[in-house]
């Protein structure tokens, strides 16, 4: 089973090519780990998974399908869930901002209440209902993007370098929140620069630079490749494939 | 000097002792202009969010036209719609000239550019993020438009309030559709016009006073709501 499919994806912005003939597909119940540099288009290419920004060729298909207009994509949008890279709180308090894409769907009160207390007790934010949402610190306001992205049960969940700014302790944290949700099924898309990271989290990963896949399968793979492009990223992430290969055994070690 | 003085005490006393006269030409422009704000808004809170929502030719053209009609003489507007309503005009069947409805219309016209124009940069105001975060969770494209509105709600209502104040204090609409008709279209701006030529200061000055603390509170409201 696919989730979601990219099939010979280019997108172009503003007249520059950002992302260059993607093919990636999500089977559904892994977790996919993108890592590439910053600028590699890691975030333009969560955006086109949840169908935000349209490929200007290729296609994606949701669940097997592509959908063909605007109404059928906010239809697949609708089972996407996905915490970008700096979340951006809306106005109200924590509760508002939870229970905002219920309450898009139209769901009742109580089970709006019932799934915004369940997925705040799941980021450990039990209680922080009535704050308001846009004083909140950081890793507060990831964990409130995560819950609010977990409260419409998605069966995508799209996470872009979810500890990219976070401390840290707050990075552990948040870590072991995506592999809760992967424990129970969630498919999910991780991007991160942070290698170890991937390696941690990710069944499988896909190197991308420059807008193109440079390559992908398992971190052990990877790890042995001896693709140019593979090297010059290790390098580009300021390791060489020794240290890669030292922090690869290292997240084993640590998990 | 002494005249002038006397006058300030004066009207001081009539806006205390609550003149009948004060009070009606206060209450009138006031229902007046909160009718004609608030039909004004209800067209152009929703055109702004249109405007500013899709791209299409002419798209900045059609907001500096907007933003140049800010500041548009009022007997301009007066003028404009007096020809739309007098008897020869295309509305001139339905008798609107020289009444409080003619005068809503003109005040509605002459606010449209300011709570227009500055609708849409309440709304440009808003970061992308915001939008995208909307759509993500999967607002449709109405609900993503309601949801920048509810961001932009101070900036947007100091439009309105803006709307309000320039409706409150304009004269020309007034004089030359409203008529200046004692106990049916006089407000507090051709009021004061009108007792000022009579030489009645106390009444002028009484109703200048209230109209400026209503400027007054205005601003101030405005101001707040900025950064609300
Ligand atoms: N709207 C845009 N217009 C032009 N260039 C863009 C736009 N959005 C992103 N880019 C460029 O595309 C490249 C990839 O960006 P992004 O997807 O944000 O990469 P990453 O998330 O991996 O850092 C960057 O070079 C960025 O400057
Ligand atoms: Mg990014």
């Amino acid at each position: 089973m696919r989730t979601i499919q990219l099939e010979g994806v280019s997108i172009e912005k503003n007249g520059r090519q950002i992302l260059t003939d993607i093919n990636i597909e999500v089977r559904t119940g892994e977790t996919l780990g993108i890592i590439g540099p910053t600028g590699a288009g890691k975030t333009t290419l969560l955006r086109v998974m949840d169908l935000i920004d349209l490929p200007s060729k290729g296609r994606v298909l949701f669940k097997g399908e592509a959908p063909k207009n605007e109404g059928e994509r906010l239809a697949a949008r609708r089972r996407i869930g996905v915490v970008f890279q700096r979340p951006v709180m809306l106005r109200g308090t924590v509760y508002d901002n939870v229970a905002y894409g219920l309450r898009i769907r139209r769901l009742s009160k109580d089970e709006i209440d019932e799934r915004v207390e369940a997925a705040l007790s799941d980021v450990g934010l039990k209680g922080y209902e009535r704050r308001p949402a846009k004083v909140l610190s950081g890793g507060e306001m990831q964990r409130v993007a995560l819950a609010r992205a977990l409260a419409i049960s998605p069966e995508l969940l799209l996470l872009d370098e979810p500890t990219a700014n976070l401390d840290p302790r707050t990075s552990y944290v948040i870590e072991e929140l995506i592999s809760r949700a992967k424990m129970r099924g969630m498919t999910t898309v991780v991007s991160t620069h942070d290698l170890p990271q991937a390696v941690r989290l990710a069944d499988r990963i896909v190197i991308i630079m420059d807008g193109r896949v440079v390559s992908s399968g398992s971190a052990d793979l990877l790890l042995n490749s001896d693709s140019d492009d593979v090297r010059a990223f290790l390098h580009a992430g300021m390791l060489r494939p020794v240290d890669w290969r030292f922090i690869h055994e290292f997240a084993r070690v640590s998990h | 000097m002494d005249e002038i003085a006397r006058g300030f005490i004066r009207a001081v006393e009539l806006i205390i002792e609550l003149n009948p006269e004060v009070i009606e030409v206060t209450l009138r422009s006031f229902l007046i202009a909160l009718t004609s704000v608030t039909i004004a808004s209800l067209i152009n809170v929703p055109l702004g969010s249109l405007i500013h929502f899709h791209h299409f030719p002419g798209r900045s053209g059609l907001i500096n036209l907007i933003q140049t009609l800010y500041s548009i003489p009022t007997v301009t507007v007066g003028l404009f719609v007096f020809l739309l309503i007098s008897r020869e005009g295309p509305l001139g069947g339905y008798g609107l000239l020289y009444t409080p409805y003619g005068m809503i219309i003109g005040q509605t016209v002459l606010i449209t550019p300011v709570i227009l124009g500055l609708t849409i940069s309440a709304l440009s105001s808003v970061s992308e993020d915001i939008r995208d975060t909307a759509v993500s969770l999967g607002a449709d494209r109405f609900q993503t438009m309601w949801t920048v509105i509810v961001e932009a709600r101070g900036p947007v209502l100091a439009a309105v309030l803006l709307g309000f104040g320039r409706a409150l204090s304009e004269v020309g609409v007034a004089m030359m559709i409203g008529g200046n008709i004692r106990g049916y279209t006089r407000v507090l701006t051709t009021a004061i016009a009108l007792e000022t030529s009579m030489g009645n200061l106390e009444i002028s000055i009484a109703l200048g006073l209230i109209l400026i603390s209503i400027a007054l509170v205005v601003n101030t409201v405005v101001g707040r709501l900025q950064g609300w």
